[in-house]
């Protein structure tokens, strides 16, 4: 894999408040990275160290090569960055918005109007191109924000909390972007603390709590390392009686968790113990309809995070 | 230094001046009141404009700024040309000044107070190029209202005096050289320290407070010249120019070399 990112032992404090506290990790190219954590985290802290607008007091990083203190200019002009308030000027028109953007960030000046033009035909805007934008709703101002991340065509991007705000089609939207800028090839950070969009979009995830990178990987690999017993569960014939129960969680390190009429839920270390764990139930007379591991989900895996000392 | 960055940092701030009404309506109001409604009312006043002779009093050291052409009108007139022509017309410095000021102040912190700064400071500009963008964006419209307010100023001076001058007669050249010279370097002043505070401070009104006691530079230049301490004569002219524009100059490179993405990164 080739890092699109790499930071090395990034630290930056404001006042006495350490906000990134030696963090370090990798993006690949083309993958979708999610950056998790409560507000205040160190999530946007963070992205602006990457992106070169905030120095760091130690540590390093390199974006798609370059280093951001140094070369800030040329790493921006690669980066197409979302900010958590859209931050578009509102007295002036979506069009005007965009060609301002086009400009600054360098566009050729032949392909200025064609491509804003494109920019919000691609976001529904071009109804409404010329009117102030102060006049659009959230959703719409959110869409303007996103085209003008991409009016430089970004081989990379940094989306801050892209779906705060936004009601539920509004978010499938941008899900669905994501979705497209992945498959185009572009790498994207997003930072996030909605867990359920983190879990249906990132390639990979890292976990922040008080600047610290307390957490990374997929959601399987942190699933596995920090929840030991992920959930197995059996579904019966016939109603499930006590004596299966009892049997089943007689197991070594099979623990019943959840008990219906014709459902048990297991918490079992691994495979081995799952199995053994059937058999038990088929030798205590129930009929095994179906037995099937569960996935932890990211929620799980987050709020157990929230456990372990950072 | 790549210039259409710059160009496109002024003119998207030019474009959100323009639209915005009580930023448009003060300028206008102001520039209406002291290039028009001033003069207009000086022009107004019932002067006695018998033979000259008379005792002007505390004005008769001004009196010697006078072309010799004006020297020999009545005391009445000579009142009126002294009125319109030096002791007024420093006042529609306060023109570019003002505007300066609005735009200027506006720059950095009102972008902060809009919410917009993260989204330039995300832009590949460098802290110098957008340094430049905001100076560019204060100072046009500040020389440019500068100039158009002396236009006209110079037009309802004469139409309200040609009368009891006996003919056009201004701008002289003092005025000229006020306008002209003195002018933008007032507009850069303005501009220079209104983007420098705006740079420093937490909110435009702040920005707009500190940079407003540039104004006390123009009362200054008005006292002197009333009190008969400072009689703005052509050679006096050029030097206030000469100095304000090297506090211009110390100013834009001061402000050039404080600005900090990181700074104002930190606080947005």
């Amino acid at each position: 894999m080739t890092a699109a990112i790499a930071a090395d032992g990034l630290v930056r404090s404001f006042g006495p408040v350490r906000a990134v506290d030696g963090v370090s990790f990798e993006v690949g190219e083309g993958e979708v990275f999610g950056l998790l954590g409560p507000n205040g985290a160190g999530k946007t802290t963070l992205i602006r160290l990457l992106a070169g607008v905030l120095t760091p007091e130690a540590g390093s990083a390199r974006v798609l090569g370059l280093d951001p203190t140094a070369d800030g200019p040329a790493v921006r002009s690669r980066c197409g960055v979302l900010t958590e308030t859209p931050a578009v000027y509102e007295r002036l028109t979506a069009r005007q918005n965009l060609a301002f953007a086009a400009d600054v960030f360098g566009v050729p000046v032949p392909e200025v109007q064609h491509r804003v033009s494109d920019l919000l035909a691609r976001f529904s805007l071009q109804d409404r191109a010329d009117e102030p934008v102060g006049g659009f709703s959230k959703g719409m101002k959110q869409r303007l924000a996103l085209a003008r991340a991409l009016v430089h065509d970004p081989e990379f991007l940094f989306l801050d909390e892209p779906t705060a705000g936004l009601d539920p089609v509004a978010s499938r939207q941008v899900h669905d972007l994501v979705g497209t800028l992945r498959d185009e090839g572009r790498t994207v950070v997003l930072c996030t603390h909605h867990l359920v969009e983190a879990e249906a979009l990132c390639d990979r995830v890292g976990v922040l709590a008080k600047g610290r990178l307390i957490a990374l990987g997929t959601v399987r690999e942190l699933s596995n390392r920090l929840l030991a017993t992920s959930p197995v569960e059996l579904s019966f014939i016939d109603p499930v009686t006590d004596a299966i129960a009892a049997t089943v969680g007689a197991v070594p390190g099979v623990t019943v968790t959840e008990r219906t009429e014709r459902r048990l839920v297991l918490a079992a270390p691994d495979d081995g113990a799952a199995a053994d764990a059937i058999g038990a139930a088929v030798r205590a007379g129930g009929r095994v309809l179906a037995a099937v591991r569960g996935e932890h989900t990211l929620e799980e895996v987050y709020f157990a995070l929230q456990e372990v000392p950072a | 230094m790549n210039w259409r960055t710059v160009r496109a940092i002024a003119g998207k701030d030019l474009l959100e001046v323009r639209k915005n009404r009580l930023a448009i309506w003060s300028i206008l109001g102001l520039s209406f009141i002291l290039s028009v409604g001033m003069p207009l009312l000086i022009g107004l006043l019932p002067f006695d404009v018998g033979p000259s002779g008379g005792d002007l009093g505390p004005f008769e050291a001004l009196m010697t700024l006078l072309p010799p052409a004006l020297q020999g009108l009545p005391d009445g007139a000579r009142m009126v040309v002294l009125m319109l022509g030096y002791f007024l017309a420093p006042l529609f410095l306060i023109i570019p000044l003002m505007v300066a000021a609005i735009i200027g102040a506006e720059s950095f912190v009102g972008e902060k107070e809009r919410h917009t700064l993260e989204g330039l400071l995300y832009t590949p500009a460098t802290d110098l190029e957008l340094y430049a963008g905001k100076v560019l964006a204060g100072a046009v419209p500040s020389v440019l209202a500068a100039y158009l307010n002396f236009t006209a100023y110079a037009i309802v001076v004469n139409l309200v005096s040609a009368h009891i001058v006996g003919g056009i007669w201004f701008p002289t050249v003092t005025a000229l050289a006020l306008a002209v010279w003195v002018g933008p370097a007032v507009a850069l002043l303005g501009v220079s320290a209104s983007v420098l505070v705006s740079t420093r401070v937490e909110t435009f009104l702040e920005a707009n407070q500190l940079t407003g006691l540039l104004s006390l530079v123009i009362v200054g230049l008005m006292v002197g010249q009333g009190s008969g301490l400072l009689l703005l004569s052509l050679p006096v002219l050029l030097l206030v120019g000469l100095v304000i524009y090297a506090v211009d100059l110390v100013l834009i490179r001061l402000g050039a070399a404080v600005f900090s993405r990181d700074r104002l990164m930190a606080r947005a």
